[in-house]
């Protein structure tokens, strides 16, 4: 397959060929960490699912700088234990959003009001209040993303959305949620090969104007084959008995590891509470 | 100096969101409170249970298939980087041309599955804010667009051009009353939650940067690159004859109508800015209040009158409650109330002109 790294972007439709070659890249990474035999991925989605969401809310509601840090520290090293790259796990977390969000931030060090933290011949640049609010956004921006990160690598989709149905969450959105995520695959490998296709065909470059209109083409002519492709979709789901009903073969079962998870969160849930 | 700094700060804004490589508005987690965050989940819910039946009703067994693909197609959309007039790229949503062509309430489904799979795995937006990202984008902003698409479409002949430019107004309408939603969530996070030494917890920018910012990004590039994919892709639509779901339903006397109520509903979310205000509303003095404006005296009458009534929700507030939380619930219960009683009006004056016609 074509790495996206090996596509010039020039262009408009290298552009697009390499930011949508990106995006089917990341989701084969992501499928093959969670297939790996780690210490994450061996634990109960359920078990994991809601500890994560109950640290994501700690994340958010905690007032403490100090609380924040070492979940900073602290989270990426379960991930680490499951098998994931470090460095890998650095650039997925960090990369694009945290640095976006320390570029917004740095602005906050010199226009929030109050005591003075550094000052220049009298005076005040850098105050308390604004290095203390730029350091909670980044870093309750990069914990939050730490956790969203480590259970999407280490819970393979299906049975995520199977943990989904167990915690109530209406059939009707996990059934589409789990359909438009697998059809993403398809329609973006056409997309793919309709950009590719295009290239081969064009010497040199085109004007933005003959870019826009190709891809408006481009964009409807995706959209109608969406449109055949749900109905093909519907009946073969007719043809195989479909009732409108959402069946998962997945089946929980909870171990001792889970147990001692949950231990583990609760611990840092309440020294987080704690202190914060 | 420091308006020096503020316009910096407006620039870093713009320039995040009109990025090439990151989303157009979607919140990520730790940029908004849990309380806003849990507000915002509240305020899509209903939206999300009325689209449900909706979709339901209007697609039966199709649903599934027929919102998913729609969907991905949306998540496609969304990837691409959309050339625009003056040399930059831009990303559309393509919330408006969703609800042209599916309808608005496949496009609500549809856009907050495409954020929840943004969420999880792309880390685009929040886990916590997925609420909060899900009403502007995936609510407030295919809403907007498909109303202002029918009124301005009016009665106009299928596939014309009037058409062709109410959706390019609508795709651009909806978008910037999107990012003006999303610069209000972030700009009252410094008002309303720091800590006690005044360090803002979240967004650390007020309404006066992150409203300008949001809007500004928006009414210059994304919602141009949106108007365009609208209109590019309606155009070579309409001459496949293909007729989108907005076209296909009866235009009775209910466009207008549903506009109202998305005006009503909007001018209700539009409510919690007046916590910004200070003072006094004009004309509704309590005793305390009149004393205060240095009026010297309290009217007799007034005096005699005042703790007559013991309102339900004093100050429209909720005991032991923030005062955001309640003041945004007592919004509910008000428009809710006069609500109920204008249909409640309205059904027994229907019911009796019927009678009297009969």
């Amino acid at each position: 397959m074509l790495k996206a790294a090996e596509v010039k972007r020039k262009d408009v439709l290298s552009q697009n060929i390499f930011a949508v070659t990106k995006g089917l890249e990341s989701a084969i990474t992501t499928e093959h960490y969670s297939r790996y035999d780690g210490l994450l991925q061996r634990l109960d989605p359920r078990v994991k699912l809601a500890t994560f969401a109950v640290l994501t809310a700690a994340v958010s509601f905690t007032e403490s700088l100090a609380v924040l840090a070492v979940m900073l520290i602290l989270v990426p090293l379960p991930g680490i234990l499951s098998g994931i790259r470090p460095g890998f796990l650095l650039k997925r977390i960090l990369l694009f959003i945290p640095v976006f969000t320390a570029v917004i931030a740095i602005p906050a060090l010199f226009i929030t009001k109050g005591d003075p933290l550094l000052s220049v011949g009298g005076h005040t640049i850098v105050t308390v209040q604004g290095a203390k609010t730029a350091a909670f956004l980044v870093l309750r921006v990069t914990d939050s993303l730490s956790l969203g990160a480590l259970l999407v690598l280490t819970t393979p989709w299906t049975k995520l959305l199977a943990t989904f149905r167990w915690f109530r969450i209406p059939s009707l959105f996990v059934s589409i949620l789990s359909m438009t995520y697998r059809y993403i695959f398809v329609l973006l490998h056409t997309v793919n090969n309709m950009f590719l296709a295009r290239k081969s065909r064009t010497p040199g470059t085109l004007t933005a104007k003959e870019n826009r209109k190709w891809l408006g083409h481009t964009l409807a002519a995706t959209m109608v084959k969406s449109l055949h492709i749900s109905e093909q979709v519907y009946s073969a789901m007719l043809s195989r008995g479909y009732r409108d009903d959402r069946l998962t073969i997945t089946r929980f079962k909870l171990h001792h590891r889970d147990l001692l998870w949950l231990l583990f969160a609760s611990t840092v849930l309440t020294l987080s509470v704690w202190t914060g | 100096m420091v308006n020096l700094y503020r316009k910096g700060v407006l620039a870093v804004f713009i320039v995040k969101h009109s990025s090439k490589e990151y989303g157009t508005m979607h919140i990520p987690d730790g940029y908004i409170s849990p309380a806003t965050a849990g507000i915002m989940y509240g305020a899509a819910a209903p939206f999300w249970f009325i689209a449900a039946k909706k979709v339901r009703k209007s697609l039966s067994g199709r649903t599934i298939p027929v919102v998913a693909l729609f969907a991905s197609f949306s998540f496609v959309l969304m990837m691409f980087n959309i050339p625009m007039p003056g040399g930059t790229t831009g990303h559309a949503v393509g919330g408006t041309l969703l609800a042209i062509a599916a309808g608005p309430w496949a496009a609500v489904i549809g856009i907050s599955v495409v954020l929840a799979i943004q969420a999880l795995f792309f880390g685009d937006g929040g886990v916590m804010a997925f609420g909060a990202n899900s009403f502007n984008m995936a609510i407030i902003l295919p809403l907007v667009g498909y109303y202002v698409y029918r009124t301005v479409s009016g009665s106009s002949s299928p596939q014309s051009a009037r058409r062709l430019f109410a959706a390019a107004a609508g795709s651009w309408i909806a978008i910037v009353t999107a990012a003006l939603l999303t610069g209000i969530e972030l700009g009252i996070q410094p008002l309303l939650f720091h800590s006690a030494d005044g360090t803002p917890l979240y967004c650390p920018y007020g309404p006066g940067i992150a409203i300008p910012s949001m809007a500004v990004g928006h009414m210059f590039i994304a919602g141009p690159a949106e108007a365009i994919v609208t209109g590019l892709v309606l155009a070579y639509l309409f001459k496949t004859g293909f007729v989108p779901a907005a076209d296909q339903e009866q235009s009775g006397g209910t466009g207008r109508l549903h506009l109202l109520w998305a005006g009503l509903g909007l001018v209700a979310l539009l409510t919690p800015i007046g916590l910004l205000a200070s003072g006094t509303a004009w004309g509704e003095w309590g005793v305390t209040e009149l004393q205060e404006l240095g009026l010297g005296f309290v009217p007799d009458g007034i005096n005699r009158l005042a703790g007559w009534w013991p309102a339900p929700l004093p100050d429209y507030g909720f005991p032991r409650m923030g005062a955001v939380v309640g003041y945004i619930l007592s919004t509910i219960a008000g428009v809710g109330a006069v609500a109920a009683m204008l249909w409640a009006l309205g059904k027994t004056l229907l019911a009796k002109g019927r009678r009297s016609e009969a």
